[in-house]
């Protein structure tokens, strides 16, 4: 069995007339980065919600289909236990903060006291993960009065520091600055090397491109493509989807810089130099 | 409004970090694009341009003039600020009302203001929303919804921090015109980004602030070819930059449309 399997996915906002999510299905194997890419209002956050069980247990409304993760039925778990092996970073930082602690550090601190860690373990993650993320130095400010770059940052530690097999990352970088976002991106990477799955939101192609190993393409809650960033990107109909290829993929298409014998463009810097090179 | 200068000003938040210490910068009727690692102290730079923030030593002045006699509610018909959290801004219920709240707090009657909320709306494609609770939106429709409410407002300056954050391509094409179209009506606009390929394709002028000191201020271009302080700053060039050096070319290209040219010519 896959880590995460969705069947048939249809979900609707309460109050509203058209399906948010309409009939998804696919798996995600363990160790895998799944990309999901999508116009704005394409259903990319209320999937990450229904992944993490918010839907259906904290937002409502009209649910069909099955979500299993890790060996759970979304559904029928308490979010309590759900939250255990499923990690959400939240598109917004300012909904992660519990806005119940004064600190930095006890924010982090909050969600390990629930996983029953003894005080030298939580010590330990907490210092890990706010250095992993460079803001161990403003572990005794109030997470209320950082920039919102410092806060994207404690919200991500927050919620490495569980530990989870499942991470879902909803456009985790952007607040960051450049060099703080292909940090976050490497350490991404790492995690799958020693076996989490990750589910990773993000408008920044490039980035989708270089780490996923697979993305999702949706529109309009309904699922266009689940493939190879390659494939993906090289799609002729991508703009229709509000989608905009890596910008190195863009300029192989507008000089016709493509795999030997096929229909494809590179997607990362690396692959263009090589096959310029080859010509 | 012709200029916007900060003279000396010195700011912190706790009386052991200092954010600013002698500031000196101006904005003019060049687009401006602000980058800098996190913390770097942009966001509050522009508070302390709204008035949210006083400064505890230097002089803010507007066309030659100190601001410090105006009142938040008299320079806030001057200087609108678009914030990065769009929920810091936004406490209405309904979205038309959200949007009028700005042009009813400055004075404008109610058919005034509603038709420069509709107009607003109707720059950022979200007419159609009018009656819909803010909090039932994506993330990304309330950031605009918070960039309409200080379009609506009409103010001789524009600040937007982080406009682009979480928007897809339409989006960010829509903030691009209405950049464009605020400067054209002659106001000043300044935008805190952390998008470089947006900074370079859309502003004229770019200013790099680390720690608290602007440390390169300039032609967008030339800023962007600076790659080693962009990098001390904890920045990155633009894709397309990086891209032209990573082909070997040294000059420095910041348009798609200019590398594609090139590259076929050379071809
Ligand atoms: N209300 C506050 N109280 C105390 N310190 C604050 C407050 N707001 C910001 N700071 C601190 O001031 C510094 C500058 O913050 P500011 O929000 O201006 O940064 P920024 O450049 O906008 O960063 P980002 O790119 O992350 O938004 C940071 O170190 C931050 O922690
Ligand atoms: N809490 C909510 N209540 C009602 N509708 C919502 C809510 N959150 C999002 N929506 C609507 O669901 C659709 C998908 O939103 P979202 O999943 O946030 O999109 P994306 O993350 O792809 O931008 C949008 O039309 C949005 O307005
Ligand atoms: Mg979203
Ligand atoms: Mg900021």
């Amino acid at each position: 069995m896959s880590i995460i399997e969705v069947e048939n996915l249809k979900y609707r906002y309460p109050d509203l007339t058209d399906l948010v999510l309409d009939d998804l299905s696919f798996s995600v194997e363990k160790g895998e980065c799944l990309g999901i890419v999508g116009e704005n209002t394409a259903g990319k956050s209320t999937l990450c919600y229904a992944l993490a069980g918010l839907i259906p247990h904290f937002y409502k409304g009209a649910y069909g289909g099955k979500v299993t993760v890790n060996g759970l039925v979304v559904r029928e778990h308490e979010i309590a236990e759900i939250v255990e092996n499923i990690g959400l970073v939240f598109e917004n930082p300012f909904s992660q903060m519990t806005g119940a602690k004064k600190t930095v550090y006890e924010e982090v601190a909050f969600g390990l006291e629930n996983l029953g860690l003894d005080r030298k373990e939580m010590h330990r993650r907490i210092e890990q993960y706010l250095k992993l993320l460079d803001v161990f130095g403003l572990k005794d400010k109030n997470p209320f009065d950082l920039s919102g770059g410092q806060m994207q940052r404690v919200a991500i530690a927050s919620v490495l520091a569980m530990e989870p097999d499942v991470l879902i990352l909803d456009e985790p970088t952007s607040q960051l600055d450049p060099q703080g976002s292909r940090e976050v991106f490497e350490v991404i990477e790492q995690l799958t090397e020693k076996g989490m799955t990750i589910i990773l939101v993000e408008h920044k192609m490039e980035q989708i491109a270089q780490y996923a190993d697979r993305v999702l393409l949706l529109h309009q809650g309904r699922q266009v493509a689940l493939d190879t960033p390659e494939k993906i990107f090289s799609r002729p109909d991508l703009k229709g989807f509000g989608v905009t290829p890596p910008v190195v993929t863009n300029i192989s298409k507008a000089l016709n810089v493509r795999y030997p014998d096929s229909e494809l463009f590179p997607v990362t810097i690396e692959a263009f130099k090589r096959l310029e090179e080859a010509k | 409004m012709n200029t916007f200068e900060l003279k000396d000003v010195a700011f912190s938040y706790s009386p052991d970090i200092q954010i600013f210490d002698g500031l000196d910068l101006s904005f003019d009727s060049r687009t401006t694009a602000i980058v800098g690692q996190n913390g770097a102290g942009k966001t509050t730079l522009v508070k302390l341009m709204k008035g949210l923030l006083k400064p505890s030593k230097g002089t803010l002045l507007i066309d030659g003039e100190s601001i410090a006699k105006e009142t938040a509610a008299q320079l806030s018909r001057r200087v609108g600020l678009v914030f990065q959290n769009p929920n810091d801004q936004i406490f209405k219920t309904n979205v038309l009302e959200e949007v009028m709240f700005g042009p009813l707090n400055i004075g404008m009657s109610r058919s005034e203001a509603e038709k420069a909320a509709r107009e607003a709306l109707q720059k950022v494609d979200l007419e159609s929303k009018v009656d819909d609770n803010p909090y039932d939106l994506s993330l990304s429709e309330r950031k605009l919804i918070a960039l309409a409410s200080i379009l609506a407002m009409d103010t001789e300056m524009v600040i937007f921090d982080e406009p682009t954050m979480g928007q897809d391509f339409a989006g960010k094409e829509k903030i691009k015109a209405i950049i464009e179209e605020l400067n054209t009506e002659g106001k000043l606009v300044l935008c805190i980004l952390h998008d470089m390929d947006f900074a370079a394709e859309a502003f004229e002028r770019t200013v790099v602030m680390n720690q608290g000191e602007i440390i390169l201020d300039g032609q967008t271009r030339d800023v962007f070819s600076k790659k080693e302080v962009l990098e001390k700053a904890y920045l990155e060039q633009p894709y397309v930059t990086q891209i032209a050096h990573a082909l070997g070319y040294n000059e420095s290209f910041i348009h798609e449309s200019e590398l594609i040219a090139f590259l076929n010519k050379n071809a």
